[in-house]
């Protein structure tokens, strides 16, 4: 079995190789085809020759490196064949653009699933399961702990903060690129249609989901003098985590410190943070999830790339699995 | 349950004092009978519910979860409850239960009865609940809320002012209801409490040019001295002695309970008292650790009370006369007490604030922090008001050291890096020897927080090291031993005085220069 896999799919040090088709799925080092899976910075990186992606993630990627992040981009078709190695595209659920891709050869069929999460999300479209012979999964909360509550429920509860504390801004941090998108969603499918104010460094990406039809709302830029930010009632603040640390916070008085992140569901992780109010909204599987979609998908194999893998090297014991960890070194913990 | 997890956690993760009231306000304003009160029971340590001890706890989640994958789960939370509630299945529709329901269910339980009882509950609640049954089952709530600070937020759902209900609060038990319906409207409880807390007097903090102006005539002195001010009140069998925010600390001194052969409230300053001598507070902080003290401590570190007050006699209640009668009661009072656990804080004499600042810039004991001065006609009244009573410290101690890392404050200091350790040479090292967060204008945060931006040299999650550049001139009250520091001195109450822009951080002191300050 192991063999004929391999000639579809290896670990390489730069990342996952397709020997049949030559071409590697989310390199971290330069190379010379890459096809890829999201716009996250870890796995869409800069310095390739040629890059193959979905149409949306080859514009999140020059809007973070520039138009010319690559010599040539290819906007992936759902279905084509790359050297003879039929390649398709399936959605991840993960952020705006987000795909597994799909390779077959010689009638074996591997799935890459990049980074993906089964729960609705209404910036991007639904991961889609599909059987393969390999499937090769995340494991960024593969811990039996990790149960993320319904997204809902976390958006309540920043609501009922901002209801006792109408005078104190709330600030959540969340990550520039579909995290951020995802919480001002949330915050309007719950009925807040008040402006909502986000950081500079949101503005670009915020921009580009307006232009691909994801209705935000009214976006504010957060630049607000001191004196304006202290009038501010029940203000909610959308700001890159790393936001908290720079002067820019400074502006607002006594704020409330939030963070939209699967982390937050681990009190040493929030306070590690210094969170106030720790929001569980995660773009990646939880536990339940990411062992059911191995069920879904039934592969004879599935290979691990970066994560927590033991946990589910254990789960693969106790269910009779095949599965491999690959330890593949370069993608962050992170990016959530 | 879930509205009490849902309090627990915003306390957990709430910094500020003020968001802590307004949560525990709002719980108390919602939740319904008895729940809350079982809740307050809980805050203010009141509540006997921790039944069941982790060992027992592992073995419950043994048998529902893989082991293996339980221990990495464990290594990865650090926390076990935290863990057990995270990794326990959930039911298909999770449900709550009244926390009385389980208070009661506890206090009713045998112990072969409490793993059936908690597995039941972890089985129907939702996550963030069985977090809160598993720190109520072992007894570990801990969310930094003092008895003082919730019953200001319990206040806060009426209009009966905290310091009533502090007076009655020893005379009420769990589930409180009938204090919860005397703050929203309802008679006042007649209540036959024995010995009760008395509302504290509290002085405030004075200078030479704020004396300069009062009338020395009409005020007593005498010694601060380093301890910790608490009431010691007795009435019939019943024998407390509370700190000055109401705590009763009774267990921790059974040698001052058994001496207090008495019928009235006494007010005071507790400290180790070895004959004449008063210890220095490192040694009573030993005593004020230990819940129930061994013999041979009682025997090295022996608890005294020193005597400021008399609050009420046999029966009469003094408060209200002035402070000249109280004394001269107080002095008859003292003449029955035992002499080694009980003494008289000494009145000095002084002519004038000058011969006054005189006994203060050399006091007869190292213990001693300052005087207190009362003016001899002041009522004992509740609280800090300003004019009858001040407290003339000493001179804080100072010293230069260098900022060592930084971290950024909360609340109004949100976005600030204005947490600061700072150390003083070792040889031709840095040993850290405090932490300070205090003292800054506007216009001085913002240039350390540039300061801090501009010199970090590494991070370790929200903390900061800095290039050791800038030396700050640190106040402080007092100075002991420590084995938990690396440099064997702890500080009482640092802050910096003043940020030395301008000196070298060659120049700041030596561990010597503190060393040769240890009493
Ligand atoms: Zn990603
Ligand atoms: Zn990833």
């Amino acid at each position: 079995m192991t063999a004929p896999l391999e000639t579809l799919l290896i670990p390489r040090p730069e990342g996952l190789y397709c020997p049949a088709g030559d071409f590697h799925i989310d390199p971290v080092r330069p190379v010379d085809r890459a096809v890829i899976t999201h716009g996250h910075a870890d796995h869409a990186r800069v310095g390739h020759r040629a890059v193959l992606a979905a149409q949306q993630t080859l514009d999140i990627m020059a809007i973070r490196y520039g138009a010319d992040f690559a010599q040539t981009t290819q906007a992936a078709d759902t279905e084509q064949t790359v050297n003879g190695v039929r390649l398709s595209l399936h959605p991840a659920g993960h952020v705006l653009g987000s795909c597994q891709i799909a390779i077959e050869h010689d009638g074996l069929r591997a799935v890459v699933s990049g980074d993906y999460s089964r729960v609705a999300n209404p910036v991007c479209a639904p991961f889609a399961p599909v059987p393969c012979d390999l499937f090769v999964t995340e494991a960024t909360f593969a811990l039996p702990v990790f149960r993320h509550p319904t997204p809902e429920t976390e958006i309540a509860r920043l609501l009922a903060s901002v209801d006792a504390f109408p005078d104190r801004a709330h600030l959540i941090g969340a990550y520039a690129l579909g995290k951020a998108q995802r919480v001002i969603m949330l915050l309007r499918q719950a009925g807040y249609d008040a402006p909502i104010y986000i950081h500079g460094a949101l503005q670009r990406l915020c921009d580009y989901h307006l232009e691909q039809g994801v209705p935000l709302g009214d976006l504010r830029p957060a630049t607000m003098d001191k004196a304006e930010a202290r009038a501010l009632q029940r203000a909610i603040v959308i700001a890159p985590p790393s936001a908290f640390a720079s002067a820019w916070v400074q502006r607002f008085a006594d704020p409330v410190i939030g963070m939209a992140s699967g982390w937050m569901q681990i009190r040493a992780r929030a306070r590690q943070r210094g969170v106030e109010l720790p929001l569980i909204i995660s773009d990646h599987v939880d536990w339940p999830d990411l062992t059911r979609t191995i069920e879904e998908v039934d592969p004879a194999e599935f290979w691990i790339t970066h994560g927590r893998e033991d946990a589910l090297m254990r789960w693969a014991e106790l269910t009779q699995r095949r599965a491999r960890p690959l330890h593949l070194v370069g993608y962050e913990d992170d990016p959530e | 349950m879930m509205a009490f997890a849902d309090l627990l956690e915003r306390l957990a993760f709430t910094p500020g004092r003020n968001a802590k009231l307004a949560h525990m306000t709002r719980y108390f304003q919602t939740a319904p009978d008895p729940d809350r009160g079982h809740a307050l029971a809980a805050l203010t340590g009141n509540l006997d519910a921790g039944r069941a001890k982790p060992a027992l706890l592992r073995e419950m989640v043994g048998q529902v979860v893989d082991p293996e994958l339980f221990a990495m789960s464990y290594d990865y939370v650090g926390d076990l409850a935290e863990t057990i509630a995270l990794i326990w299945p959930t039911a298909e529709a999770p449900r709550d239960i009244p926390l009385a329901t389980v208070v009661q269910a506890l206090g009713d339980a045998s112990r072969m009865q409490v793993p059936g009882l908690v597995a039941g509950w972890l089985d129907v609640l939702p996550p963030s609940g069985r977090l809160a049954l598993l720190k109520l089952v072992t007894g570990g709530l801990r969310v930094g809320v003092s008895t003082r600070m919730a019953l200001t937020a319990l206040a806060a759902i009426g209009t009966v002012p905290r310091d009533e209900i502090e007076e009655l609060w020893a005379g009420f038990t769990p589930p409180y209801t009938p204090l919860f319906a005397w703050l929203e409207g309802g008679a006042r409880p007649e209540l036959t409490i024995r010995a009760p807390f008395r509302p504290v007097m509290l002085s405030t903090p004075i200078d030479a040019d704020g004396l300069a102006p009062l009338d020395a005539a009409e005020f007593t002195a005498e010694w601060k001295w380093d301890g910790i001010r608490v009431q010691a009140a007795a009435e019939g069998e019943t024998r407390r002695l509370y700190s000055r925010t109401g705590e009763d600390i009774s267990g921790s001194f059974p040698d001052i309970v058994d001496a207090m052969d008495f019928d009235g409230t006494l007010d005071g300053e507790l400290i180790v008292r070895r004959g004449d001598r008063v210890a220095p507070f490192g040694d009573l902080q030993k005593r004020l650790g230990r819940k129930s003290p061994g013999k041979a401590l009682l025997k090295s570190h022996p608890a005294a009370l020193r005597l400021y007050d008399v609050l009420i006699w046999q029966g009469d209640d003094l408060r209200g006369l002035p402070f000249a009668a109280r004394r001269g009661r107080l002095e008859q009072a003292l003449r029955g007490l035992h002499p080694d656990r009980f003494d008289l804080s000494q009145t000095l004499d002084f002519a004038d604030w000058a011969a006054l600042a005189a006994l203060r810039a050399d006091p007869p004991d190292p213990v001693i922090e300052g005087v207190m001065l009362k003016r001899r006609d002041s009522a004992y009244v509740a609280g800090r008001p300003r004019g009858p009573w001040f407290k003339w410290k000493r001179d804080p101690m100072v010293v230069d050291a260098v900022l060592l890392y930084a971290q950024r404050g909360h609340g109004k200091r949100s976005g600030f890096y204005s947490d600061f350790t700072f150390g003083v040479w070792d040889g031709t090292g840095l040993v850290p020897v405090g932490k300070a967060y205090s003292g800054f204008t506007d216009e001085e945060l913002r240039r350390l927080d540039r300061f801090v931006r501009t010199n970090t040299t590494d991070r370790f999650g929200p903390v900061r090291a800095l290039a050791p550049e800038l030396v700050v001139e640190v106040a402080f009250e007092g100075l002991n031993r420590s084995t938990r520091h690396k440099s064997g001195v702890a500080m009482r109450f640092p802050r910096i005085a003043r940020i030395r822009w301008d000196k070298p951080a060659a120049e700041a002191d030596r561990i010597d220069t503190l060393r040769a300050l240890l009493p």
